[in-house]
Protein backbone atom coordinates (compact mmCIF):
# COMPACT_ATOMS: atom_id res chain seq x y z
CA UNK A 1 0.00 0.00 0.00
CA UNK A 2 3.29 2.30 -0.42
CA UNK A 3 0.81 4.29 -2.92
CA UNK A 4 -1.90 4.91 -0.88
CA UNK A 5 0.27 6.02 2.00
CA UNK A 6 1.89 8.68 -0.25
CA UNK A 7 -1.06 9.99 -1.52
CA UNK A 8 -2.76 10.27 1.91
CA UNK A 9 0.26 12.35 2.73
CA UNK A 10 -0.82 14.39 -0.12
CA UNK A 11 -4.48 14.43 1.28
CA UNK A 12 -3.83 17.53 3.56
CA UNK A 13 -2.60 20.25 0.58
CA UNK A 14 -6.09 19.77 -0.91
CA UNK A 15 -7.76 21.08 2.16
CA UNK A 16 -7.33 24.72 2.44
CA UNK A 17 -8.32 25.29 6.01
CA UNK A 18 -5.76 22.77 7.12
CA UNK A 19 -3.26 25.40 6.93
CA UNK A 20 -4.45 27.90 9.36
CA UNK A 21 -3.88 28.65 12.75
CA UNK A 22 -5.91 29.14 15.56
CA UNK A 23 -6.11 30.07 19.26
CA UNK A 24 -2.25 31.36 19.95
CA UNK A 25 -1.13 30.33 16.65
CA UNK A 26 -1.50 26.59 16.87
CA UNK A 27 -2.08 24.36 14.02
CA UNK A 28 -5.49 23.52 13.53
CA UNK A 29 -6.15 19.42 15.03
CA UNK A 30 -9.56 18.53 13.55
CA UNK A 31 -11.01 15.69 15.15
CA UNK A 32 -14.68 16.36 15.09
CA UNK A 33 -15.06 14.53 11.56
CA UNK A 34 -18.41 12.34 12.64
CA UNK A 35 -19.82 16.06 13.00
CA UNK A 36 -19.01 17.28 9.80
CA UNK A 37 -16.01 17.34 7.98
CA UNK A 38 -13.73 19.58 6.11
CA UNK A 39 -14.20 20.82 2.35
CA UNK A 40 -11.67 20.34 -0.49
CA UNK A 41 -10.75 22.66 -3.13
CA UNK A 42 -12.06 20.61 -5.71
CA UNK A 43 -15.58 21.31 -3.89
CA UNK A 44 -15.26 24.53 -3.26
CA UNK A 45 -14.00 24.83 -6.55
CA UNK A 46 -17.36 22.79 -7.64
CA UNK A 47 -19.55 25.02 -6.31
CA UNK A 48 -17.64 28.34 -6.92
CA UNK A 49 -17.44 27.37 -10.25
CA UNK A 50 -21.26 26.33 -10.65
CA UNK A 51 -22.34 29.78 -9.38
CA UNK A 52 -19.77 31.70 -11.53
CA UNK A 53 -20.71 29.64 -15.00
CA UNK A 54 -23.43 27.57 -14.72
CA UNK A 55 -25.95 29.03 -12.51
CA UNK A 56 -30.20 28.40 -14.12
CA UNK A 57 -32.76 26.62 -12.60
CA UNK A 58 -33.03 23.26 -13.79
CA UNK A 59 -35.62 20.51 -15.54
CA UNK A 60 -38.05 23.75 -17.11
CA UNK A 61 -36.51 26.27 -19.21
CA UNK A 62 -34.65 25.34 -22.91
CA UNK A 63 -31.89 27.42 -22.70
CA UNK A 64 -28.09 26.70 -22.42
CA UNK A 65 -27.51 27.25 -18.80
CA UNK A 66 -30.70 25.66 -17.85
CA UNK A 67 -29.48 22.42 -19.51
CA UNK A 68 -25.89 22.60 -18.30
CA UNK A 69 -27.38 23.33 -14.85
CA UNK A 70 -29.93 20.38 -15.08
CA UNK A 71 -26.76 17.94 -16.85
CA UNK A 72 -24.71 19.08 -13.36
CA UNK A 73 -27.56 18.17 -10.84
CA UNK A 74 -28.75 14.74 -12.55
CA UNK A 75 -25.42 13.87 -13.04
CA UNK A 76 -24.40 13.57 -9.26
CA UNK A 77 -28.16 11.33 -9.04
CA UNK A 78 -25.77 9.10 -10.91
CA UNK A 79 -22.62 9.62 -9.23
CA UNK A 80 -24.65 8.78 -6.26
CA UNK A 81 -25.98 5.79 -7.67
CA UNK A 82 -22.65 4.67 -8.92
CA UNK A 83 -20.96 5.72 -5.82
CA UNK A 84 -23.32 3.19 -3.20
CA UNK A 85 -24.79 0.46 -5.94
CA UNK A 86 -28.23 1.71 -6.49
CA UNK A 87 -29.70 0.20 -9.55
CA UNK A 88 -31.87 2.65 -10.34
CA UNK A 89 -31.35 6.31 -10.34
CA UNK A 90 -34.91 7.22 -9.81
CA UNK A 91 -35.05 6.07 -6.49
CA UNK A 92 -32.60 8.37 -5.33
CA UNK A 93 -34.20 11.87 -3.80
CA UNK A 94 -32.11 14.87 -3.23
CA UNK A 95 -32.92 15.80 0.71
CA UNK A 96 -31.13 18.26 3.06
CA UNK A 97 -29.31 15.66 5.29
CA UNK A 98 -29.74 12.46 6.86
CA UNK A 99 -32.30 14.03 9.13
CA UNK A 100 -34.88 15.23 6.64
CA UNK A 101 -34.38 11.92 4.84
CA UNK A 102 -35.59 9.76 7.56
CA UNK A 103 -38.56 12.54 8.44
CA UNK A 104 -39.29 12.00 4.76
CA UNK A 105 -39.93 8.56 5.85
CA UNK A 106 -41.56 8.62 9.13
CA UNK A 107 -44.05 11.49 7.08
CA UNK A 108 -44.62 10.49 3.58
CA UNK A 109 -44.02 6.24 4.42
CA UNK A 110 -44.83 5.78 7.92
CA UNK A 111 -48.68 8.03 7.92
CA UNK A 112 -50.11 5.92 5.28
CA UNK A 113 -48.48 2.54 6.28
CA UNK A 114 -48.46 2.80 10.21
CA UNK A 115 -51.51 2.05 12.05
CA UNK A 116 -52.30 1.79 15.97
CA UNK A 117 -51.15 -1.13 17.36
CA UNK A 118 -47.86 -1.16 14.93
CA UNK A 119 -44.44 -1.49 16.43
CA UNK A 120 -42.14 0.77 14.78
CA UNK A 121 -37.93 -0.26 16.05
CA UNK A 122 -35.08 1.54 16.72
CA UNK A 123 -32.21 1.25 18.82
CA UNK A 124 -30.15 2.42 22.14
CA UNK A 125 -27.66 4.20 19.97
CA UNK A 126 -29.11 6.51 17.26
CA UNK A 127 -28.97 9.47 16.83
CA UNK A 128 -31.68 11.96 17.64
CA UNK A 129 -32.60 11.84 14.23
CA UNK A 130 -33.28 8.49 14.07
CA UNK A 131 -35.74 8.68 17.50
CA UNK A 132 -37.55 11.41 17.63
CA UNK A 133 -39.41 11.09 14.18
CA UNK A 134 -40.31 7.59 14.92
CA UNK A 135 -41.94 9.00 18.43
CA UNK A 136 -43.91 11.65 16.78
CA UNK A 137 -45.30 9.17 14.36
CA UNK A 138 -46.21 6.65 16.81
CA UNK A 139 -47.68 8.89 19.59
CA UNK A 140 -49.93 10.01 16.85
CA UNK A 141 -50.74 6.83 15.56
CA UNK A 142 -51.29 5.00 18.91
CA UNK A 143 -48.24 2.79 17.71
CA UNK A 144 -45.60 1.56 19.89
CA UNK A 145 -41.78 2.49 19.67
CA UNK A 146 -39.28 -0.11 20.96
CA UNK A 147 -35.31 -0.33 21.20
CA UNK A 148 -33.09 -3.05 20.38
CA UNK A 149 -30.24 -2.65 23.66
CA UNK A 150 -26.66 -2.55 23.33
CA UNK A 151 -24.42 -4.88 25.84
CA UNK A 152 -21.82 -2.90 27.45
CA UNK A 153 -19.31 -3.81 24.22
CA UNK A 154 -21.35 -1.12 22.39
CA UNK A 155 -22.70 -3.84 20.12
CA UNK A 156 -26.61 -4.47 19.72
CA UNK A 157 -28.59 -7.24 21.01
CA UNK A 158 -30.04 -8.83 18.72
CA UNK A 159 -32.03 -11.02 20.69
CA UNK A 160 -34.46 -7.85 21.20
CA UNK A 161 -35.23 -7.77 17.47
CA UNK A 162 -36.01 -11.69 17.70
CA UNK A 163 -38.61 -10.90 20.43
CA UNK A 164 -40.05 -7.69 18.84
CA UNK A 165 -40.32 -9.04 15.52
CA UNK A 166 -42.10 -12.41 17.20
CA UNK A 167 -44.98 -10.56 17.68
CA UNK A 168 -45.93 -9.98 13.73
CA UNK A 169 -46.79 -6.55 14.74
CA UNK A 170 -43.22 -4.30 13.39
CA UNK A 171 -43.56 -2.30 10.74
CA UNK A 172 -40.12 -1.35 10.13
CA UNK A 173 -36.61 -1.10 11.92
CA UNK A 174 -34.53 1.30 11.45
CA UNK A 175 -30.66 1.41 12.67
CA UNK A 176 -27.76 3.35 11.80
CA UNK A 177 -25.00 1.52 10.01
CA UNK A 178 -22.27 3.12 12.31
CA UNK A 179 -22.76 4.36 16.04
CA UNK A 180 -21.79 8.60 15.94
CA UNK A 181 -21.07 7.65 19.32
CA UNK A 182 -19.15 4.61 19.53
CA UNK A 183 -18.33 4.08 15.81
CA UNK A 184 -19.79 0.49 16.28
CA UNK A 185 -19.76 -1.20 12.96
CA UNK A 186 -23.88 -2.58 13.06
CA UNK A 187 -24.35 -5.65 11.88
CA UNK A 188 -26.66 -5.01 9.08
CA UNK A 189 -26.67 -8.31 7.42
CA UNK A 190 -27.88 -9.92 9.84
CA UNK A 191 -30.38 -7.59 10.94
CA UNK A 192 -32.12 -7.50 7.23
CA UNK A 193 -32.40 -10.93 7.11
CA UNK A 194 -33.78 -11.72 10.01
CA UNK A 195 -36.14 -8.84 8.80
CA UNK A 196 -36.79 -10.43 5.34
CA UNK A 197 -37.49 -13.53 7.26
CA UNK A 198 -40.17 -11.66 9.09
CA UNK A 199 -41.70 -9.78 6.18
CA UNK A 200 -40.47 -6.68 7.99
CA UNK A 201 -39.10 -3.05 6.01
CA UNK A 202 -35.79 -2.02 7.29
CA UNK A 203 -34.23 1.90 7.29
CA UNK A 204 -30.48 2.33 7.40
CA UNK A 205 -29.32 5.60 8.55
CA UNK A 206 -25.82 5.26 6.50
CA UNK A 207 -24.34 9.41 7.38
CA UNK A 208 -21.24 7.26 9.70
CA UNK A 209 -20.94 4.50 7.61
CA UNK A 210 -21.17 6.28 3.67
CA UNK A 211 -18.18 8.62 4.57
CA UNK A 212 -15.68 5.66 5.90
CA UNK A 213 -16.53 2.65 3.68
CA UNK A 214 -17.56 1.05 0.92
CA UNK A 215 -21.12 0.86 1.01
CA UNK A 216 -23.39 -1.38 -1.45
CA UNK A 217 -26.85 -0.54 -0.66
CA UNK A 218 -28.01 -3.22 -3.54
CA UNK A 219 -26.16 -5.80 -1.73
CA UNK A 220 -27.78 -4.82 1.87
CA UNK A 221 -31.53 -5.55 0.69
CA UNK A 222 -32.86 -2.94 3.09
CA UNK A 223 -35.83 -0.64 1.97
CA UNK A 224 -35.14 3.00 2.90
CA UNK A 225 -31.22 4.36 3.44
CA UNK A 226 -30.15 8.00 4.19
CA UNK A 227 -26.72 9.70 4.40
CA UNK A 228 -25.54 13.00 4.01
CA UNK A 229 -23.53 14.82 2.07
CA UNK A 230 -21.53 17.25 4.49
CA UNK A 231 -20.07 14.35 6.64
CA UNK A 232 -17.89 13.52 3.20
CA UNK A 233 -16.46 16.11 2.18
CA UNK A 234 -19.26 17.70 0.41
CA UNK A 235 -21.30 20.99 1.48
CA UNK A 236 -24.00 21.16 4.11
CA UNK A 237 -27.70 21.02 3.29
CA UNK A 238 -27.74 18.43 1.26
CA UNK A 239 -28.04 14.87 1.48
CA UNK A 240 -29.88 11.55 -0.31
CA UNK A 241 -32.88 9.36 0.96
CA UNK A 242 -33.00 6.13 -1.59
CA UNK A 243 -36.17 3.99 -1.30
CA UNK A 244 -37.16 1.47 -3.46
CA UNK A 245 -39.71 1.96 -5.91
CA UNK A 246 -42.19 -0.57 -5.20
CA UNK A 247 -42.62 1.34 -1.85
CA UNK A 248 -41.86 5.19 -3.25
CA UNK A 249 -44.79 4.52 -5.56
CA UNK A 250 -46.99 3.82 -2.45
CA UNK A 251 -46.02 6.32 -0.57
CA UNK A 252 -47.95 9.90 -0.45
CA UNK A 253 -45.45 13.54 -1.33
CA UNK A 254 -43.84 14.87 1.26
CA UNK A 255 -43.73 18.48 0.40
CA UNK A 256 -46.03 20.19 -1.93
CA UNK A 257 -45.35 22.84 -4.72
CA UNK A 258 -43.53 22.79 -7.90
CA UNK A 259 -41.56 20.41 -9.68
CA UNK A 260 -43.43 17.57 -7.84
CA UNK A 261 -46.15 18.11 -9.77
CA UNK A 262 -47.09 16.18 -13.05
CA UNK A 263 -50.83 18.69 -13.68
CA UNK A 264 -52.45 21.16 -10.85
CA UNK A 265 -56.03 21.73 -11.52
CA UNK A 266 -57.96 23.84 -9.01
CA UNK A 267 -58.88 21.17 -6.14
CA UNK A 268 -57.06 18.35 -7.32
CA UNK A 269 -52.79 17.59 -8.64
CA UNK A 270 -51.39 14.73 -10.39
CA UNK A 271 -47.90 13.77 -9.56
CA UNK A 272 -44.92 13.88 -11.28
CA UNK A 273 -42.95 10.70 -11.83
CA UNK A 274 -40.01 9.77 -9.48
CA UNK A 275 -38.24 10.74 -8.10
CA UNK A 276 -39.56 14.34 -8.52
CA UNK A 277 -42.37 13.73 -6.75
CA UNK A 278 -40.68 14.39 -3.33
CA UNK A 279 -38.37 16.67 -4.87
CA UNK A 280 -40.77 19.81 -4.42
CA UNK A 281 -39.45 23.18 -5.12
CA UNK A 282 -36.20 24.53 -6.55
CA UNK A 283 -33.68 22.43 -5.27
CA UNK A 284 -30.01 23.28 -3.47
CA UNK A 285 -28.58 22.59 -7.19
CA UNK A 286 -25.10 24.41 -6.07
CA UNK A 287 -24.92 21.47 -3.27
CA UNK A 288 -25.88 18.70 -5.01
CA UNK A 289 -22.72 19.67 -7.59
CA UNK A 290 -20.60 20.15 -4.87
CA UNK A 291 -21.86 16.70 -3.80
CA UNK A 292 -21.16 15.13 -7.15
CA UNK A 293 -17.37 16.94 -6.77
CA UNK A 294 -16.54 14.60 -2.77
CA UNK A 295 -18.48 11.79 -4.74
CA UNK A 296 -15.55 12.22 -7.59
CA UNK A 297 -13.08 12.91 -4.76
CA UNK A 298 -13.39 9.89 -2.62
CA UNK A 299 -14.13 7.81 -5.39
CA UNK A 300 -10.34 8.36 -6.92
CA UNK A 301 -8.62 7.60 -3.02
CA UNK A 302 -11.21 4.58 -3.00
CA UNK A 303 -13.14 3.63 0.20
CA UNK A 304 -11.36 0.61 0.90
CA UNK A 305 -8.61 2.70 1.21
CA UNK A 306 -10.13 5.28 2.93
CA UNK A 307 -11.41 2.35 5.92
CA UNK A 308 -7.91 1.06 5.45
CA UNK A 309 -6.29 4.50 6.81
CA UNK A 310 -8.82 4.62 8.98
CA UNK A 311 -8.23 1.41 11.01
CA UNK A 312 -4.66 2.54 11.05
CA UNK A 313 -5.65 5.72 12.95
CA UNK A 314 -8.26 4.26 14.87
CA UNK A 315 -5.56 1.27 16.11
CA UNK A 316 -2.86 3.49 16.99
CA UNK A 317 -5.32 6.30 18.80
CA UNK A 318 -6.93 3.69 21.11
CA UNK A 319 -3.59 2.30 22.11
CA UNK A 320 -1.88 5.81 23.17
CA UNK A 321 -5.64 6.41 24.95
CA UNK A 322 -5.80 3.31 27.03
CA UNK A 323 -2.09 3.89 28.05
CA UNK A 324 -3.14 7.83 29.72
CA UNK A 325 -4.02 6.86 33.71
CA UNK A 326 -7.42 7.58 34.10
CA UNK A 327 -8.69 7.51 30.06
CA UNK A 328 -12.05 5.30 29.34
CA UNK A 329 -13.13 4.23 26.13
CA UNK A 330 -16.25 3.80 25.56
CA UNK A 331 -17.28 0.73 22.81
CA UNK A 332 -15.43 -2.34 21.49
CA UNK A 333 -11.47 -2.80 21.01
CA UNK A 334 -12.37 -4.88 17.95
CA UNK A 335 -11.46 -2.68 15.37
CA UNK A 336 -12.90 -4.52 12.75
CA UNK A 337 -16.29 -3.55 14.67
CA UNK A 338 -15.84 -0.18 15.03
CA UNK A 339 -14.74 3.02 12.53
CA UNK A 340 -12.89 5.84 13.20
CA UNK A 341 -14.85 7.23 16.22
CA UNK A 342 -13.33 7.02 19.81
CA UNK A 343 -15.63 8.42 22.92
CA UNK A 344 -13.56 8.55 26.26
CA UNK A 345 -14.06 10.04 29.61
CA UNK A 346 -11.31 11.37 31.48
CA UNK A 347 -11.26 10.74 35.03
CA UNK A 348 -14.00 12.81 36.74
CA UNK A 349 -12.79 15.67 34.62
CA UNK A 350 -16.01 16.93 32.64
CA UNK A 351 -16.15 16.13 28.92
CA UNK A 352 -16.95 20.21 28.45
CA UNK A 353 -13.76 21.00 29.66
CA UNK A 354 -11.24 18.53 28.38
CA UNK A 355 -12.59 20.43 25.65
CA UNK A 356 -11.93 23.58 26.39
CA UNK A 357 -8.41 22.95 27.51
CA UNK A 358 -7.23 21.49 24.90
CA UNK A 359 -8.85 23.91 22.22
CA UNK A 360 -6.14 25.97 23.86
CA UNK A 361 -3.88 23.50 21.82
CA UNK A 362 -5.50 23.70 18.36
CA UNK A 363 -7.53 20.68 19.57
CA UNK A 364 -10.93 20.53 18.38
CA UNK A 365 -13.26 17.52 19.38
CA UNK A 366 -16.64 17.38 20.30
CA UNK A 367 -17.88 17.47 23.86
CA UNK A 368 -21.51 16.70 24.80
CA UNK A 369 -24.32 14.10 24.09
CA UNK A 370 -23.67 14.18 20.82
CA UNK A 371 -27.34 14.25 19.95
CA UNK A 372 -27.40 10.63 21.48
CA UNK A 373 -29.05 10.93 24.63
CA UNK A 374 -30.54 7.59 24.82
CA UNK A 375 -27.35 6.15 24.51
CA UNK A 376 -26.01 8.46 27.09
CA UNK A 377 -28.02 7.17 29.28
CA UNK A 378 -27.43 3.57 28.79
CA UNK A 379 -24.01 4.33 29.70
CA UNK A 380 -25.09 6.75 32.61
CA UNK A 381 -22.57 9.19 31.43
CA UNK A 382 -23.70 13.30 31.03
CA UNK A 383 -21.79 13.42 28.56
CA UNK A 384 -18.68 11.84 26.49
CA UNK A 385 -15.61 13.87 24.77
CA UNK A 386 -15.18 12.39 21.18
CA UNK A 387 -12.77 12.10 18.92
CA UNK A 388 -13.37 11.65 15.06
CA UNK A 389 -10.90 11.04 12.37
CA UNK A 390 -10.95 11.46 8.48
CA UNK A 391 -8.77 10.71 5.56
CA UNK A 392 -6.64 13.91 6.42
CA UNK A 393 -6.16 12.60 9.89
CA UNK A 394 -2.44 11.70 10.86
CA UNK A 395 -0.89 9.59 13.58
CA UNK A 396 1.20 12.86 14.57
CA UNK A 397 -2.49 14.57 15.49
CA UNK A 398 -3.08 11.82 17.96
CA UNK A 399 0.48 12.72 19.55
CA UNK A 400 -0.82 15.89 19.86
CA UNK A 401 -4.22 15.34 21.35
CA UNK A 402 -2.18 12.38 23.74
CA UNK A 403 0.08 15.27 24.38
CA UNK A 404 -3.10 17.52 25.14
CA UNK A 405 -4.39 15.58 27.70
CA UNK A 406 -1.31 15.90 29.97
CA UNK A 407 -2.68 19.51 30.34
CA UNK A 408 -5.89 18.32 31.62
CA UNK A 409 -4.75 16.16 34.00
CA UNK A 410 -1.76 19.36 35.56
CA UNK A 411 -4.94 21.47 35.98
CA UNK A 412 -7.56 18.89 37.15
CA UNK A 413 -4.71 17.40 39.16
CA UNK A 414 -4.82 14.14 38.46
CA UNK B 1 -6.60 35.74 29.15
CA UNK B 2 -6.58 32.36 27.74
CA UNK B 3 -9.57 30.65 27.91
CA UNK B 4 -8.11 27.71 29.75
CA UNK B 5 -6.91 30.65 32.61
CA UNK B 6 -10.64 30.11 33.33
CA UNK B 7 -9.45 26.83 34.76
CA UNK B 8 -7.91 28.50 38.26
CA UNK B 9 -7.59 26.83 41.55
CA UNK B 10 -10.79 27.75 43.03
CA UNK B 11 -13.21 26.66 39.70
CA UNK B 12 -11.21 22.89 40.14
CA UNK B 13 -11.97 23.00 44.05
CA UNK B 14 -15.25 23.82 43.77
CA UNK B 15 -16.36 21.28 40.85
CA UNK B 16 -13.90 18.24 43.21
CA UNK B 17 -15.86 19.66 46.54
CA UNK B 18 -18.85 21.70 45.87
CA UNK B 19 -20.94 23.09 48.24
CA UNK B 20 -24.22 23.07 49.44
CA UNK B 21 -24.56 20.40 47.02
CA UNK B 22 -27.26 17.28 47.69
CA UNK B 23 -31.22 17.46 48.29
CA UNK B 24 -33.40 18.69 50.89
CA UNK B 25 -36.04 16.48 51.85
CA UNK B 26 -38.40 18.92 52.86
CA UNK B 27 -38.16 21.56 50.59
CA UNK B 28 -40.76 24.36 50.16
CA UNK B 29 -39.76 24.52 46.54
CA UNK B 30 -37.50 22.44 44.03
CA UNK B 31 -36.83 23.48 40.52
CA UNK B 32 -34.81 21.59 37.37
CA UNK B 33 -33.61 22.35 33.98
CA UNK B 34 -31.09 21.50 31.71
CA UNK B 35 -28.82 22.70 29.00
CA UNK B 36 -29.96 20.88 26.24
CA UNK B 37 -27.07 21.97 24.39
CA UNK B 38 -24.36 20.00 26.06
CA UNK B 39 -26.97 17.89 28.67
CA UNK B 40 -25.89 19.69 31.97
CA UNK B 41 -28.28 19.51 34.27
CA UNK B 42 -28.99 21.13 37.45
CA UNK B 43 -31.80 20.59 40.53
CA UNK B 44 -32.04 23.26 43.69
CA UNK B 45 -34.39 22.56 46.46
CA UNK B 46 -34.87 25.63 48.52
CA UNK B 47 -36.53 25.55 52.43
CA UNK B 48 -38.40 29.43 52.51
CA UNK B 49 -38.95 30.57 56.29
CA UNK B 50 -40.90 34.31 56.52
CA UNK B 51 -39.43 35.32 52.88
CA UNK B 52 -35.83 33.86 53.67
CA UNK B 53 -34.13 31.26 51.95
CA UNK B 54 -33.05 29.16 55.19
CA UNK B 55 -31.54 26.36 53.22
CA UNK B 56 -30.68 25.98 50.00
CA UNK B 57 -28.98 22.63 48.19
CA UNK B 58 -28.21 22.03 44.40
CA UNK B 59 -27.77 18.48 43.08
CA UNK B 60 -27.10 17.43 38.71
CA UNK B 61 -24.11 17.04 36.80
CA UNK B 62 -22.63 19.38 35.07
CA UNK B 63 -18.81 21.02 33.97
CA UNK B 64 -16.48 22.28 36.28
CA UNK B 65 -17.93 26.19 35.23
CA UNK B 66 -21.37 24.94 35.93
CA UNK B 67 -20.32 23.33 39.12
CA UNK B 68 -18.43 25.92 40.64
CA UNK B 69 -21.01 28.52 39.75
CA UNK B 70 -23.56 26.64 41.39
CA UNK B 71 -21.51 26.58 44.78
CA UNK B 72 -20.93 30.02 44.64
CA UNK B 73 -24.45 31.20 43.73
CA UNK B 74 -26.10 28.49 46.32
CA UNK B 75 -23.32 30.44 48.94
CA UNK B 76 -24.64 33.99 47.78
CA UNK B 77 -28.78 32.97 48.16
CA UNK B 78 -28.39 30.98 51.26
CA UNK B 79 -29.91 33.66 54.25
CA UNK B 80 -30.76 36.15 52.56
CA UNK B 81 -34.48 37.17 52.10
CA UNK B 82 -36.90 36.35 48.70
CA UNK B 83 -36.52 40.22 47.05
CA UNK B 84 -32.76 40.17 47.38
CA UNK B 85 -32.32 36.91 45.48
CA UNK B 86 -34.38 37.92 42.93
CA UNK B 87 -31.94 40.75 42.55
CA UNK B 88 -29.38 38.39 42.00
CA UNK B 89 -27.09 39.57 38.62
CA UNK B 90 -25.02 36.75 36.82
CA UNK B 91 -22.46 39.63 37.28
CA UNK B 92 -22.60 38.30 41.05
CA UNK B 93 -22.07 35.23 40.17
CA UNK B 94 -19.62 35.59 37.29
CA UNK B 95 -17.76 38.00 39.29
CA UNK B 96 -16.98 35.98 42.18
CA UNK B 97 -14.70 33.54 40.28
CA UNK B 98 -13.31 36.07 37.84
CA UNK B 99 -15.50 34.94 35.15
CA UNK B 100 -16.81 38.30 33.51
CA UNK B 101 -15.11 37.51 30.12
CA UNK B 102 -16.52 34.07 30.01
CA UNK B 103 -16.53 32.95 26.04
CA UNK B 104 -20.31 33.02 24.92
CA UNK B 105 -20.22 29.00 24.22
CA UNK B 106 -20.00 28.77 28.16
CA UNK B 107 -22.01 31.02 29.39
CA UNK B 108 -25.19 29.09 29.88
CA UNK B 109 -23.02 26.39 32.02
CA UNK B 110 -21.85 29.26 34.36
CA UNK B 111 -25.72 30.27 34.56
CA UNK B 112 -27.82 27.24 34.32
CA UNK B 113 -27.88 26.84 37.77
CA UNK B 114 -29.10 31.23 38.71
CA UNK B 115 -32.02 30.17 35.65
CA UNK B 116 -32.92 27.19 38.16
CA UNK B 117 -32.82 29.32 41.27
CA UNK B 118 -34.99 32.16 39.42
CA UNK B 119 -37.34 29.95 38.29
CA UNK B 120 -37.64 28.08 41.62
CA UNK B 121 -38.35 31.44 43.22
CA UNK B 122 -40.92 32.49 40.73
CA UNK B 123 -42.71 29.08 40.73
CA UNK B 124 -42.94 29.29 44.79
CA UNK B 125 -43.49 33.57 44.62
CA UNK B 126 -46.33 32.14 41.61
CA UNK B 127 -48.31 29.66 44.31
CA UNK B 128 -48.08 32.66 46.73
CA UNK B 129 -49.01 35.62 45.07
CA UNK B 130 -52.40 37.46 45.06
CA UNK B 131 -52.08 40.44 42.93
CA UNK B 132 -52.09 39.48 39.73
CA UNK B 133 -49.90 42.78 38.76
CA UNK B 134 -47.47 41.04 40.48
CA UNK B 135 -47.54 37.95 38.82
CA UNK B 136 -47.00 39.87 35.39
CA UNK B 137 -44.33 41.79 36.40
CA UNK B 138 -42.86 37.93 37.69
CA UNK B 139 -43.19 36.46 34.38
CA UNK B 140 -41.42 39.58 32.62
CA UNK B 141 -38.82 39.30 35.07
CA UNK B 142 -38.43 35.42 34.14
CA UNK B 143 -38.77 36.27 30.32
CA UNK B 144 -35.49 38.42 30.55
CA UNK B 145 -33.47 36.31 32.88
CA UNK B 146 -30.73 36.05 30.26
Amino acid sequence: MQSAQTSFENIRKDFPILERTVRENKALVYLDNASTTQKPNQVIDAINDYYRNHNANIHRAVYALAEEATELYEGTRDKVANFINIKNRNEIIFVRGTTEAINLVAYAWGRKHVKEGDIIVTTEYEHHSNIVPWQLLTQEKGARLEYIGMDDNGELILDDLDKYLATGKVKLVTFSQMSNVLGTISDAETIISKCKAAGVLTLIDGAQAVPHMKVDVEKLGCDFFAFSGHKMLGPTGIGILWTRKSILETMNPFHGGGDMIREVHKYETTWNDLPYKFEAGTPNIADVVGLGAAIDYLSKIGMDNIREHEIDLTSYAIEKLANVKGLHIYGTKDISKRGGVISFNFADVHPHDVAQIIDEEGIAVRSGHHCAQVLMERLNVAATSRASFYIYNTKEEIDKLINSLNKVAKVFKL
Amino acid sequence: MSNADIYHEMIVDYSRNPINYGKIEDHDVTFHDSNPLCGDSIDIDMKIDNDKISDIKFHGKGCAICMACSSVLTEIAKGKNIDEVRNISKNDVLGELGLEHLQAVRIKCALLSLKVLKSALYSYLGKHLKNSDDVDKLKEEAASLY
